[in-house]
């Protein structure tokens, strides 16, 4: 970085006084989509606890739980800035792309990380407090400095960090952490490989140009397709546990259970076919699908237990 | 005559408004902020925030 020095001679070039980002480049850096993902899940997250709760402390903890989520996304940014640039998918990212500094962006990320965590603790409980700490600092230190350039297991265990929104969420409207919750966390954890791995049988040469090992890079596309059918596998009866713990009814079975079979054909479409143009669509196909899936999944809880549209299954 | 240090050139009109631009951003956060620890408070303390002895 260029540094000012003191004696300045005549024929030191002029340099402009720090100006620092655009607006919309800091609001960039907060990964927009994935907070509403954030607040989306979190929301799930807090109507299935049935608890009548303050609207107003209710919707002030969503926005921290969502500002610590970009505040995480923000310190993933700046640390992962050289490898960003390497990719084109990444590449025009605020900091790789000389929007912003790559300081300006550590103070934000570490400002906003401890005001979000530090109101909502004020607003709800220091367990959801801590529990969003914990997560910042999972995704931001363990998954971005440590997993992601260490192992091919690094979206498995990261996606830990994904998935404890609806907890945060949960925790912040009753104190405690409950069933309901962590069926929540364990459905988007088993989710989150197939998901990632789809994308990156189709980004493996852009991975590794960066460096990145991600499991097609290291143990084979052949192996990583295998282990989205076993992950999916997994994933498509887990998606039915709420409805066998009580809190999903007939409108979320039947998502689940449709939704299963799409996430299990996607798979198989994956396993199957492994050449040239179909290989591709295949894997962007069941990239995409499980986005819906684990949206509509959630949607259908967001339907049931806050619009009142729930009538249980008989199981 | 200029203010700025010996070897540090004014701002561009277009750096100017970036400046100007985020100042604003900043003065509305922190404006935000008043007003929501303002509704949080309300919040937390409830009905009694009126019961006060006179």
């Amino acid at each position: 970085m260029t540094t000012l020095s003191n004696s300045v001679t005549a024929d030191t070039p002029t340099f402009a006084p720090a100006v620092g980002g655009e607006v919309r480049d800091f609001f960039a850096l907060l990964k927009p989509r994935v907070m509403v993902l954030v607040i989306f899940t979190a929301l799930v997250g807090m109507v299935v606890s049935d608890v009548t709760v303050n609207p107003v402390i209710a919707a002030i903890s969503l926005l921290m739980i969502a500002v610590g989520a970009g505040a995480s996304g923000c310190l993933n940014m700046w640390w992962d800035a050289d490898i960003d640039a390497l990719m084109t998918r990444t590449a025009k990212r605020p900091i790789p792309d000389g929007r912003i500094r790559p300081d300006e962006a550590l103070a934000f990320g570490i400002v906003l990380s401890v005001g979000s965590v530090l109101i909502l603790g004020l607003a709800s409980n220091w367990l959801a407090a801590g529990l969003l700490a914990f997560t910042i600092v999972f995704y931001a230190v363990i998954y971005s400095m440590w997993l992601k350039r260490a192992t091919a297991q690094n979206i498995v265990i990261g996606g830990a960090a994904g998935a404890l929104p609806p907890v945060v969420g949960q925790a912040a409207v009753t104190g405690h952490v409950g069933l309901e919750s962590l069926i929540l966390f364990a459905i988007i954890f088993i989710w989150t490989p197939p998901h990632f791995w789809a994308l990156a049988l189709v980004k493996s040469g852009e991975y590794a140009k960066a460096g990145i090992p991600m499991m097609p890079n290291v143990a084979g596309p052949d192996s990583t397709r295998r282990q989205i059918v076993w992950y999916t596998l997994l994933l498509a009866p887990l998606g039915l546990a709420p409805v066998f713990f009580g809190f999903g009814g007939w409108l979320y079975a039947l998502v689940g259970v449709l939704g299963g079979l799409g996430m299990l054909a996607g798979a198989v479409q994956v396993f199957r076919l492994r050449q040239g143009e179909s290989e591709r669509k295949a894997a962007m196909g069941l990239f995409a699908f499980s986005i819906l899936y684990l949206f509509l999944l959630f949607s259908a809880l967001l339907a049931e237990q806050g619009l009142g549209l729930y009538r249980a299954v008989v199981v | 005559m200029s203010d700025l240090p010996d070897g540090i050139r004014p701002l561009t009109p277009a750096e100017a408004q970036t400046r100007r631009k985020r100042s604003l951003a900043i003065a509305l956060t922190l404006g935000a902020l008043v007003i929501l620890f303002f509704v949080l408070t309300i919040a937390k303390l409830g009905p009694q925030v009126l019961q006060r002895p006179l």
